[in-house]
């Protein structure tokens, strides 16, 4: 990880040395999520692997499904005569790296969701509270907003937050084969009305200047927040750390909103960010080094810290209770959301996804959607090809397990 | 006259060794195993892997997106070509003419050609910036909302722009060094007979110029199908989404960024091809309609 978030992981790694004798981490910056997945790839082919490396939501999938390039962390612990329970963590991260039994296979690290960050000032200037559903916002809070002079939102990963998070907030099955985790047959599950209807909406909304779109980048559409052009932008728990040293106004978050229309209990939303993979094929003495690594990192103090720096959220249930008697949230009552979201009432539909060709899939949404808003086509056409496109990507990610 | 020869028939061999293996190593190789994986489809770690036949190219001409993508790539490449080489074979004529400080103008028009790809790329960003940038200004002053990464067409435009700009200096290196060993004598018997300066130049000069003209040709066709790839990556800041993709960069995305190793080398093949495919055509049928005295 790079900028504000790569001191920190350069920190951690750091401490971790300082605090014991035996092992030394060396932490290596290789670029994006995709660039980091694919370097590590190369270096596994090559067998040169790192011990650990960091894998991000979408590439959890080919990480789980190469049974030989990971070594599961539930095994790792094992051979070190330590079980995890998963009950320790928060229940927002337990399942997502795991396997359809539940066995964790990669060490959660940086988990976020997305959240509703929103500027105090543009909102009090319109005099409208953050709004918890979608038919709020669309009829109060961003005409109000609109005519308070702001762009009333805009949002940083269409395929993420308006389509993953989508299914999960309002536990709606994202795939067949329980979301992907039973088997490699899958079908993606997006083209329902549900989905639909709210994608028609979010297009009305571009129109009638009540959501800026700036573009299939993260940074192009939280930057007109950060420079207070818009007034909520929907990012990611860990954008908190960044943002706190960017942006000159108070703001604070809230809850991701959902439709009333389509569910009245709003579920739990899937963690993003990226998970730890010990990588197989080192000696037991360097794999003892990652356990005991793994161990540090998810100790409450390193994740209050980790926590406390970025807002990525604390994934025990320790960490986030030690938290809470720092008086952290009293402090920063936005850095508790993730968790907050992360902690509400799930489903097997919230646990998480495995689909693979997943990165694909992301950029297919991502091109579809870019045209349902600059009007290059409509929302059921995109739909149509969106589904059919990720079935064939679904369907030959299978057959490299053959 | 006597035939120069090797009295020890592994000397010429052992000589051209080097080149050789440099060749089988670097191209033959390669380029054998993207055949051989582009009829697999291969789990990125290398563990499993299927013997697919021919699916990996089916999939490909049966795909809409892809066909979108090499759609895009010709009418960049025919834009890119030729706004380069007739804005460069401008600048070099003109630039041909100018008698007083001509180093320091010619000097200044080659500097661009220092410049990386990712660099230039990088500038265009600067300049096309949503909202604030000089270009996008520019554009906004005559009421065209200019929209980097969101419009196609503007994302389009930008990287024709960018590209050409970054070629422009290659071209008019070559065409004033073209122009200026055209003989002096041809030239001056010209404006005997002819005194109109624009059918001089389409008579005599550019005829001249062919030779030159033919090698950038094919010099810029490669340029823009290829070596754009740092303007492309840098401009779509990584995220393919509803931008406008060259082939090359899509061998990029779907080998490098979505490890579809099958896939991504079928249309590495198929470039392979096209390649083969122009190198037959300049031999074959363009270069022996030129002269080069």
């Amino acid at each position: 990880m790079g900028g504000q978030l790569g001191e920190t992981v350069n920190q951690i790694a750091q401490d971790f040395n300082a605090s014991q004798d035996d092992y030394t981490l060396i932490p290596v910056y290789k670029g994006s999520y995709e660039e980091t997945l694919t370097s590590g790839i190369a270096a596994f082919r090559a067998g040169e692997q790192p011990n650990i490396m960091q894998v991000y939501d979408a590439g959890a999938a080919m990480m789980i499904a190469s049974g030989g390039a990971v070594l599961p962390v539930a095994d790792l612990f094992a051979q070190n005569g330590e079980e995890i329970n998963v009950e320790d963590y928060i229940p927002g991260v337990r399942y997502f790296y795991a396997d359809s039994n539940a066995k964790m296979i990669g060490m959660p690290f940086n988990s976020s969701t997305p959240i509703m960050y929103f500027n105090k000032d543009a909102l009090d200037a319109a005099e409208v509270e953050a709004p918890k559903t979608w038919e709020e916002f669309q009829n109060v809070t961003a005409p109000a907003l609109k005519d308070a002079g702001y762009v009333p939102l805009s949002q940083s990963a269409l395929p993420w937050i308006f389509t993953e998070n989508f299914m999960s907030r309002h536990n709606l099955p994202f795939a067949t084969n329980n979301n992907g985790y039973d088997g490699f047959d899958t079908k993606i599950l997006i083209n329902n009305d549900a989905l639909k209807g709210h994608f028609k909406a979010v297009a009305q909304w571009y129109e009638d200047g009540h959501f800026g779109w700036y573009g299939t980048g993260w940074s192009d559409n939280a930057r007109p927040f950060e420079e207070g052009k818009v007034a909520m932008w929907l990012g990611s728990s860990g954008s908190f750390g960044g943002l706190l040293q960017k942006v000159d106004f108070p703001f604070s978050a809230t809850m991701l909103p959902y439709w009333e229309g389509v569910t009245k209990e709003p579920t739990q939303t899937f963690i993003g960010g990226a998970a730890l993979f010990a990588m197989s094929g080192h000696s037991a003495e360097e794999d003892q080094a990652t356990a005991a690594f793994f161990r540090y990192l998810t100790s409450p103090e390193v994740q209050y810290f980790w926590h406390k720096a970025t807002g990525y959220v604390p994934i025990t249930e320790a960490a986030y209770e030690l938290a809470q008697k720092d008086g952290h949230y009293e402090r920063f009552p936005a850095a508790e959301v993730g968790v907050q979201q992360l902690s509400l009432p799930g489903s097997d539909n919230t646990k998480g996804y495995r689909l693979g060709f997943y990165v694909q899939i992301r950029d297919v949404m991502n091109r579809e959607f870019s045209r349902i808003l600059t009007g290059e086509t409509d929302v059921d056409s995109a739909f149509e090809a969106i589904e059919t496109e990720a079935n064939q990507l679904m369907a030959r990610f299978a057959k490299t397990q053959g | 006259m006597k035939r120069a020869g090797f009295s020890n028939p592994w000397l010429p061999v052992a000589l051209l060794l080097p080149q050789l293996s440099i060749i089988a190593i670097f191209f033959y190789w390669p380029a054998g195993w993207a055949i051989h994986s582009s009829f697999f489809l291969q789990d990125p770690f290398g563990f499993g892997s299927s013997f697919v036949g021919l699916d990996n190219y089916t999939d490909l001409f049966g795909a809409v997106e892809y066909r979108k993508v090499a759609g895009f790539t010709v009418i960049f490449t025919l834009l890119v070509t030729f706004l380069s080489l007739a804005i460069a074979l401008l600048l070099a004529v003109k630039a041909d003419k100018v008698i007083r400080g001509a180093r320091s103008y010619r000097t200044l028009l080659m500097w661009v050609y220092a410049i990386a790809p990712p660099v230039a790329g990088f500038l265009g960003i600067m300049f096309f910036q949503q909202g604030n940038g000089p270009i996008t200004q520019f554009f906004g002053f005559f009421g065209w909302e200019f929209m980097l990464g969101v419009n196609y067409t503007d994302t389009a435009t930008a990287m024709v722009i960018v590209s050409v700009w970054k070629q422009i200096p290659v071209n008019f290196i070559f065409f004033l060094s073209g122009l200026q060993s055209i003989p002096k004598s041809v030239q001056e018997a010209a404006v005997i007979d002819n005194n109109s300066g624009t059918s001089r130049f389409w008579d005599i000069t550019f005829p001249l110029l062919a030779p030159t003209a033919f090698f950038l040709l094919i010099i810029n066709i490669t340029y823009a199908l290829f070596d754009t790839f740092g303007v492309v990556d840098t401009l779509v800041k990584g995220e393919p989404g509803n931008n406008p993709l060259t082939l090359v960069y899509k061998v990029y995305v779907d080998g490098f960024r979505g490890n579809d190793l099958g896939g991504s080398s079928a249309q590495s093949v198929i470039l392979m091809v096209l390649v083969l495919i122009l190198t037959v055509f300049q031999f074959r049928l363009i270069e022996r309609r030129i002269h080069y005295t």
